[in-house]
This record gives structure tokens, C-alpha cells and sequence, in this order.
């Protein structure tokens, strides 16, 4: 009986949940880019006062969560779940924050497609029934990111063109059962897509066909016309990413060019040299949280379909010489219900 | 006029590399235990020394000059050990290089902290 | 399977064609120029080693050790890597790049300590090095025993 279905991966909200506030916490490299206006705080040491980097991210998930409920004047209590999770082994950021935090807690890995993992599925907590008040947050760090997967720090190499720069912060989003929006009024859960890319060094070619098997379901499922939406944007699919999934989508007959930007490729400028953009589960969670909401709330745009990918891949996995399997979350966000 | 030399040597096998870098897709790593073995076999066949007489520094510095420096050790030790030397000449050989890695490594760690990159 | 095979076939060569390239002549000027001033360094070391009379294997392990301590001290305060970001193979190659591929993991790992962190990661780059090496001299060893 599963009325609220749309085809084979969508549902549709019966009661839209609002997003009641957002907060992001980022560090000083994402500071210096170009939407250093629309972040909470700014850190100048990404050490944050901590020992270690991992203590460090921990406590951008921690802080983030807590500024999200101050703007909604919330107390920890009034939160029915939490959702979380970050790109570590074994997602520490999201489940040591939440040993403080004293919340029903529900830790996800979706790699950077964390952010719109979470959002759908606080969504359908709340439609369902099941909560009045959701929080969900995720977390990335740069050096956290490169001792797991990459390179020690002080290591001497080069980073190939196809290489991005993971996002070092921490976003946090408030859904609630009531209020004024803007709201999600629908969620397109992707499937795992690996066409064989082993290329560490290069995520966009990754995850392009997870982004692109997911654009296209999310239309079949909801019958929505792209003219429908003002902005579609992904979460880190950086300038190599992009040019492959417009291929792909222009390819099936999806030409969204005109209206589509990704957040990877926001949230850095070229002076900056991270080559070919950002990436990190806090990439779509920052610019989401800090950027993309106020530009609904002020009236930018009306209805926005927003998704963000993951490449789901472990240090081991690609030692063993095994291809990068991606996967891509969207959520349409309306200021009308 | 060695110093011209060792400098066209050594940075023609760093060249080298670095073509290897760009055009596979051989990390780093492979490529310094593509080097050093290669090394080790060119110095065993004997072939080495005569890039060593004209590169000097050129081209005992880079990572196929320490290969050659462990095949040497070997051949030095077979001959004087026999068959024990087969053992012990390389790593001996490459000790000093090995032993200041290892401890300047550990003395560094304490004194110095990694640094976020920009 | 043979579908897969061919749509993955297709989706690489799509993959490739929005590929950056890397712009090589630059990376194989940089790496050829600073990998030639290392090696000139350590030409300058043997050199003022062999003037003091120092017989020339002494010498050689002499350098070698100064040149290690060079690149360990070079990733210790952090320059290393701003130079690697440039020089690409020219700081990997030399055996400065073998002092930073141990000092870096060392310095990165000491968060978990001095035993399992510093002491066991040291070689999480430098360890292969060190197996194909030594292993390759055993095996020229045995055949050099063999035919002697």
C-alpha cells in the first residue's frame, strides 16, 4: 500500500515537511571563496582547537547542530531524530557528536551524498508519521578525508586536473511537520551505478552515471518537465563531472544546461587551485545550507531539485583494484507545498 | 663541469618519471619500486657504474642509484662471504641511507606537525 | 554481461574525452630542472666529502645520509610538498623523495601515537621501496652465487 509512490525510486510527500533553519560551519579555505557571505561561521584554523583533525570535524558537526537549533529557538529535546553520518571509517564525526547530543540517532553513510540521504529520509519520517522534528547534518574535513583515503599531508605529489578538494565543514538542516516552508515536496532515491571508473583521482567520472540515472528517474517518476524548475543542482560533480553528465543526460534527451549548477564548482574559485572543484559530504551540505536555502527563502528561486552524489568507495576497495560505484539522492524543494 | 653533468642526468631521469607520472597511470609509489628495482638489476648486469662515471651525483642521488648501491653491496659480500653475502650485502649496503631514514623520520615526527595544505 | 561490457566500454570513452590533460611539457621542465639541482646538491657534498680524503664508498653513504636528513628536515618544516606541488617526479625520484615519503606518514600519523602511529606508518609508502630493493639485490645475489 504504498500510496505515496511515484514510479520505481520517487515518493511524494502527502504532507510536505518546512525546513525550519539551517546552519554551516566551514573552514578557512571555504571562507576565502566565493560564498563566504552566506556561511555561519568561518573558522581560521581548521584545527579548531583540537588535537587531531577527526576531533576537529567532530566538533564542526557538533557546533553545527547546535547553531541549527538556536535559529530555530529549538532545544535538543524538542528533536524527535537525528541523522547524520561524514566520510570517515566507521562515520566517527556524526556518531562522537552525537554522544553529546543525548537524541534518538540514525547514522548513515552515503559518502558526499550524505546531505540529501538524510534530508529524504527525515522527510519520510515526518510524512510518515513517525517525528515532528528532524535534524540532519554531515560533516567533512580535508586533512580527515586525505590521511583515510589519499596522501599524508606533508607528502610531496602532484594532484592530477581530474582531482577535487574535499570541503572542510559541517551543515545542518531543522524539518518540521509544521511550518511555512520552503518545503520538500518529493525525493528520488538513487541506485548504485558503477560503469567501471577506477580512478581515484577523478570522482566526477565516478559518479557521473549514478547523478545522471537519477536525474532521469526522477523525471519519469514525477512526470515534471525541466521547465518546471529553476535551478537543478548537484552536490560534487566539479567541472569534469559536469561536462560527462550533461553528455549523458543530452544523450537520453535531458538538456539541462541552462539551468544547472553544481556546488563543487560554486564553492571554490580557480585562484584557489583546487583543480577541478570541491568535493566532501560538506560540500552540498554547506552550500546548501548556507547558499542555495537563502536564495529560496529571498525569492531567487521557487522550486529547485537538488541532489547530491556519492562515490562509494573505500581505501581498501581501491587497493584491490575494484571500480568506484556512485549513487545520487535528489529532493525537490518548492516554496509552495 | 661535473656539476653540469650531474645536473642533466639526474634531472633526465627525474624527466622520465615524470613522463611515466602523466602518461600511465603509475602512482608515485610503483614508479619508486619500478626505479629502484631497475636499478638493482641494471647494477647487477654492471651497466650502472657507467652512468655513474658520467653523472656522478646525477646518478647515484636518485632512487635508481640506491638500487645500484644495494647490488653492489650483494656482489661485494658474495664475493667476500660467499654464500651468506646473498643476505647481507644488500641491506648492509643501503644501511646508512636505510638507518638515517628511519631515525631522522622518527626524530621529525616529534619535533614537527603536519600542515594543512592551502 | 557482454551488454555491461560495451556500455562500460562506451561510458570510459566518454569519461576520457572530458579528461584534462595534464600539460606535460611544463611538468617534465619542472621535474627535469629541480631534479637536477638535487642531484647537484648532492654532486656538492661528494665532492667536499672526497676532498677530505674520504675513500669514495664512505663518501657516497655519506651523501646519501646528508641528503636524507635534507629531505626529512625539508618535510618537517613543511616546504617539501610546495616544492613536489612543481616538481612533480624531480622531489619524488631523488632519495630527498624517499627521506619525505617516510617523515611525511611519520609526522601525519603521530595522532595515534608513537608505536602504532608513528612507528608502524613510517613505511606506508617507503616499505615497498625497501622490499623491492633489498629483494631484488637477494635475487642478483643468488644468481651472481650461482654463476660465480
Amino acid at each position: 500500500m504504498a500510496v505515496k509512490k511515484l514510479g520505481k525510486q520517487t515518493v511524494k510527500f502527502s504532507n510536505p515537511p518546512s525546513i525550519e533553519s539551517s546552519a554551516t560551519i566551514v573552514g578557512p579555505k571555504e571562507g576565502n571563496g566565493p560564498l563566504k557571505d552566506f556561511f555561519d561561521i568561518i573558522l581560521t584554523d581548521d584545527t579548531y582547537g583540537e588535537k587531531s583533525w577527526e576531533k576537529a570535524e567532530s566538533k564542526m558537526f557538533q557546533d553545527a547542530v547546535d547553531l541549527a537549533l538556536k535559529k530555530a529557538n529549538f532545544n535538543i529535546n524538542q528533536i524527535d531524530y537525528m541523522l547524520g553520518g561524514d566520510l570517515l571509517n566507521q562515520i566517527i564525526s556524526a556518531n562522537f557528536a552525537a554522544r553529546q547530543l543525548n537524541v534518538p540517532h540514525f547514522g548513515l553513510y552515503g559518502a558526499c551524498s550524505t546531505m540529501t540521504e538524510g534530508l529524504t529520509l527525515g522527510a519520510m519520517l515526518i510524512d510518515g508519521g513517525f517525528a515532528d522534528n528532524i535534524i540532519t547534518a554531515t560533516s567533512s574535513h580535508f586533512s580527515t578525508a586525505e590521511r583515510q583515503y589519499r596522501y599524508p599531508l606533508e607528502q610531496g605529489i602532484q594532484r592530477p586536473f581530474t582531482s577535487q578538494w574535499t570541503v572542510t565543514g559541517a551543515g545542518a538542516t531543522i524539518l518540521t511537520s509544521y511550518g511555512n516552508g520552503p518545503y520538500i515536496t518529493h525525493a528520488t532515491t538513487g541506485k548504485v551505478i558503477d560503469l567501471g571508473m577506477k580512478d581515484a583521482n577523478n570522482m566526477g567520472a565516478a559518479m557521473a552515471p549514478a547523478a545522471a540515472d537519477t536525474i532521469i528517474n526522477h523525471f519519469k517518476d514525477t512526470g515534471f518537465t525541466i521547465e518546471e524548475y529553476d535551478l537543478i543542482m548537484t552536490g560534487d560533480m566539479a567541472r569534469v563531472g559536469k561536462d560527462i553528465l550533461l553528455e549523458l543526460l543530452y544523450k537520453e534527451g535531458f538538456d539541462i544546461e541552462s539551468k544547472y549548477k553544481d556546488c563543487g564548482i560554486e564553492i571554490f574559485d580557480e585562484s584557489q587551485d583546487v583543480h577541478s572543484g570541491g568535493s566532501g559530504a560538506a560540500c552540498s551540505a554547506v552550500v546548501f545550507n548556507g547558499w542555495l536555502l537563502t536564495q529560496i527563502l529571498n525569492g531567487v528561486y521557487n522550486k529547485v531539485l537538488f541532489m547530491a552524489t556519492g562515490a562509494l568507495l573505500s581505501p581498501t576497495s581501491s587497493q584491490q583494484g575494484e571500480s568506484i560505484p556512485g549513487i545520487a539522492h535528489a529532493v525537490t524543494i518548492s516554496r509552495q507545498k | 663541469m661535473d656539476y653540469l653533468k650531474a645536473f642533466i642526468v639526474g634531472g633526465l631521469i627525474c624527466a622520465v618519471a615524470q613522463i611515466l607520472i602523466d602518461k600511465t597511470k603509475l602512482t608515485p609509489a610503483r614508479i619508486l619500486v619500478l626505479y629502484v628495482t631497475l636499478g638493482s638489476i641494471l647494477g647487477g648486469l654492471g651497466i650502472y657504474k657507467s652512468l655513474i662515471e658520467l653523472g656522478g651525483a646525477g646518478a647515484t642521488i636518485p632512487l635508481l642509484g640506491f638500487g645500484n648501491t644495494l647490488a653492489q653491496g650483494v656482489i661485494k659480500a658474495v664475493n667476500k662471504d660467499g654464500f651468506i653475502g646473498i643476505f647481507t650485502g644488500g641491506l648492509s649496503a643501503g644501511a646508512g641511507g636505510i638507518g638515517a631514514a628511519i631515525f631522522f623520520g622518527y626524530l621529525f615526527s616529534i619535533i614537527f606537525n603536519p600542515k594543512t595544505k592551502k | 554481461m557482454e551488454k555491461d561490457i560495451k556500455k562500460q566500454q562506451t561510458y570510459k570513452e566518454i569519461a576520457q574525452k572530458h579528461e584534462p590533460k595534464p600539460s606535460l611539457s611544463k611538468n617534465i621542465f619542472w621535474a627535469f630542472i629541480i631534479g637536477g639541482l638535487i642531484c647537484d646538491v648532492g654532486q656538492l657534498f661528494l665532492n667536499f666529502f672526497l676532498s677530505k680524503n674520504i675513500e669514495i664508498q664512505d663518501a657516497s653513504t655519506l651523501t646519501t645520509i646528508i641528503m636524507v636528513f635534507l629531505g626529512a628536515f625539508l618535510t618537517g618544516i613543511g616546504i617539501y610538498d610546495d616544492i613536489g606541488r612543481i616538481a612533480g617526479a624531480g622531489t619524488i625520484v631523488p632519495v630527498t623523495g624517499f627521506a619525505n615519503s617516510i617523515v611525511a606518514p611519520a609526522m601525519e600519523f603521530k595522532r595515534e601515537g608513537l608505536v602504532f602511529g608513528v612507528a608502524a606508518k613510517m613505511f606506508i609508502i617507503a616499505g615497498p621501496v625497501i622490499v623491492y630493493g633489498v629483494s631484488s639485490s637477494i635475487i642478483i645475489g643468488i644468481i651472481y652465487f650461482l654463476l660465480k
